[in-house]
């Protein structure tokens, strides 16, 4: 008996119980479904955050206050004593102390009403310092940036400026925030939302305005330093001469005790890669057990099958089958409810895969080495779940066999 | 004179069940030659059903030796034992054992889909085979229907076709009219003659008296030993001489 008629009796005897072999294979398909869907919500989530991150520079070292606990078990005050001045970026700037450094800005932020006539928005109000459209890797749509010695200067976000003017054609307009007057200078080009912060949403205006006439405390003090490496290759040398300046200018000795921290956009990637690597696993870990389940399902039709057909069998054996065409026989037929199982499963998980990023807003990356690796798997599935049924099937002695009822 | 289709001697066989043997044959010597048509008969119990076992390679001796065609097969393992009865016997079964989902035609080449090596037929091959082997029975114009299509009688024709497709040395028929009404029953037995005739070499496992009538020996069975072996005449249920005839034996 050749292949292909193996293949075709097998495929025959499959039709012959049509609603139990799609049922079968719905096992299967579910559990490839479910991998690849799994495999490529993990991806897409992952590719998102790292892009998300990156887009903000690769090379940007980000410097905030506190994070630090000294010997007696003290939290250096994130948010309460202001660790971080503008004394401080403006050594950090100083090119002989961090050559490395191809830019500084600093920010501080407050959420504030702003006004245009009768309209009121409630937005994020930056201070910031010159550089800061540089080292934020920001541009504009119109007009320029806010002068930092000037005191009725607003740059607007996109988002900001549809919500007070109803467009972005906002420069030369005013608006008032807490009571004092500001002229639009500038509308911000769009850079879209992270998921903590709407980054077109916000109102800039220098930083020592903020710090002077909004907040009115510690106009010193910023909330977070920008420092630009002169290249992503120089970028732990900056850390390293913005960490000894900050730690001398502060008068501390140890990095233990620092009443700062200072991170890399690296390694926020690298620690948003492997949370999406370890949540990918476990998802996929979990669709690899729904194939498993699959696999179970086939050997058990597999068993019923072989039961049904005792009389098929004997009488294949006395017309002179040996037990390895027997065998090749149901291991073809499990193999083929393994691969319509694989076929069908990327089949749906391909369509859930073009579907769910429109409801969930996530991308779904589809990976083609999972979904070939998927159609093996379930062939394999089929073929290791079809062993037992099929060597019972070729042990059969033909004249019990023959002789069942 | 050419090599006997069965030759049998000393054969034995016990089948154990735990601590429960039970002896089946008892030591049974049987030969037949070329062209014979022989009926075995005996009651349920007798060991006639385990001898047809024997005979048809379904089942292997406990001890003695056995020859189909001059091939021993007392050692051979499964898939030799399947290759022997894929070559060398045809079986007619009285459940006609028939594949329910294959016409006609695909269920009387099927053993030909077994053979493989210098045995081997391509598939218009075995068409053709199967296709000659139905108008052998007078089928030919059936072969496409499926066997719940067709009478009791014309299932068992195509299992008979089925039987000789392959041009065994032995056709193995076991209750061949056991499910079949009477004019049914006539029609195979007639064609089961006309094998003969063409020199076929017939055996057939009945207890019926008239189905044994048609034979040319009848080989009686009794708690595992051969009982009685005597050639009959064509047509009447008479002795023609207990140890004569064409190829008459006692056994033992």
């Amino acid at each position: 008996m050749t292949w292909i008629e193996t293949l075709l009796t097998g495929w025959a005897s499959l039709r012959t119980h049509a609603m139990r072999s799609l049922l079968t294979t719905l096992g299967i398909l579910i559990g490839i479904a479910a991998v690849i869907l799994s495999v490529g919500l993990g991806l897409g989530t992952q590719k998102d955050v790292s892009a998300e991150i990156s887009s903000l520079g690769s090379n940007l070292l980000i410097i905030t206050p506190g994070s630090s606990t000294d010997s007696s078990g003290i939290r250096g005050g994130f948010g309460s004593a202001a660790t971080l001045t503008t004394a401080d970026v403006d050594a950090l700037a100083d090119p002989v102390a961090v050559p490395d450094a191809g830019g500084v800005a600093a920010e501080r932020s407050t959420s504030l009403s702003v006004a245009a006539g009768s309209t009121n928005w409630t937005t994020t109000v930056t201070g910031v310092t010159g550089d800061w459209l540089d080292v934020r890797s920001r541009s504009l749509l119109s007009g320029e940036l806010v002068e930092p010695d000037s005191v009725d200067q607003v740059v607007l976000g996109t988002e900001a400026a549809t919500e007070l003017f109803g467009s972005t054609n906002a420069v030369g307009r005013s608006v008032t925030i807490s009571g004092a007057s500001y002229t639009v200078v500038g509308v911000l080009a769009p850079a879209g939302s992270s998921s903590e912060t709407n980054l077109d949403d916000l109102a800039v205006v220098p930083l020592a305005v903020l710090g002077r006439d909004l907040v009115g405390s510690d106009p010193s003090s910023v909330s977070t330093i920008y420092l630009k490496a002169t290249d992503t290759a120089t970028i732990s040398a900056a850390y390293q001469q913005a960490q000894t300046l900050l730690l001398n200018l502060h008068g501390i000795t140890s990095s233990a005790s620092a009443d700062f921290s200072i991170s890399s956009q690296d390694a926020l990637v690298a620690t948003a890669t492997s949370v999406y690597r370890t949540l990918t696993i476990l998802l996929t870990g979990i669709a690899t057990l729904s194939l498993l389940v699959g696999g179970i399902g086939v050997m058990n039709i597999m068993l019923v099958s072989v039961t049904e057909r005792t009389r098929e069998i004997g009488l294949r054996k006395a017309l002179g089958a040996p037990p390895r065409v027997i065998r090749r026989q149901f291991l073809t037929e499990a193999s083929i409810l393994g691969l319509a199982g694989g076929v069908l499963g990327v089949g749906l998980g391909l369509v859930a895969a073009l579907v769910l990023p429109g409801i969930l807003e996530t991308s779904v990356v589809v990976s083609w080495a999972a979904v070939a690796g998927s159609i093996v798997v379930a062939v394999g599935i089929g073929i290791v779940f079809g062993v037992y049924p099929a060597a019972r099937a070729a042990r059969l002695a033909p004249i019990d066999a023959l002789r069942s009822e | 004179m050419s090599v006997p289709v069965i030759e049998l001697a000393g054969g034995r066989k016990t089948y154990t069940t735990g601590d429960i043997s039970f002896e089946a044959l008892r030591g049974v010597s049987l030969r037949i030659e070329q062209g014979e048509y022989v009926a075995i008969m005996g009651p349920s119990g007798s060991g006639k059903s385990t001898l047809m076992h024997v005979l048809g390679c379904l089942d292997v001796l406990t001890s003695g030796t056995y020859r189909l065609a001059g091939n021993d097969v007392a050692d051979l393992d499964e898939e030799e034992l399947a290759r022997v009865r894929n070559l060398e016997v045809g079986f007619v079964f009285q459940q006609f054992h028939l594949l329910p989902s294959l016409t006609a035609k695909q269920n009387v080449s099927l053993p030909l889909t077994y053979r493989d090596g210098e045995h081997g037929l391509g598939r218009t091959g075995r068409d053709a085979a199967a296709e000659a082997a139905l108008d052998r029975v007078g089928l030919g114009d059936r072969a496409r229907n499926r066997p719940g299509q067709l009478s009791g009688g014309q299932q068992q024709r195509v299992a008979v076709a089925r039987a000789l497709v392959g041009d065994p040395a032995l056709i193995l028929a076991d209750e061949p009219t056991g499910n079949l009404d009477s004019v049914s029953t006539d029609d195979v037995l007639a064609l089961f003659d006309e094998l003969h005739e063409q020199g076929r070499t017939v055996v057939l496992i009945t207890h019926e008296d008239e189905v044994a009538a048609r034979a040319r020996r009848v080989i009686r069975i009794r708690d595992g030993l051969i009982a009685h072996d005597e050639a009959v005449g064509a047509t009447g249920g008479r002795a023609v001489g207990a140890a004569g005839g064409r190829a008459g034996r006692v056994a033992r």
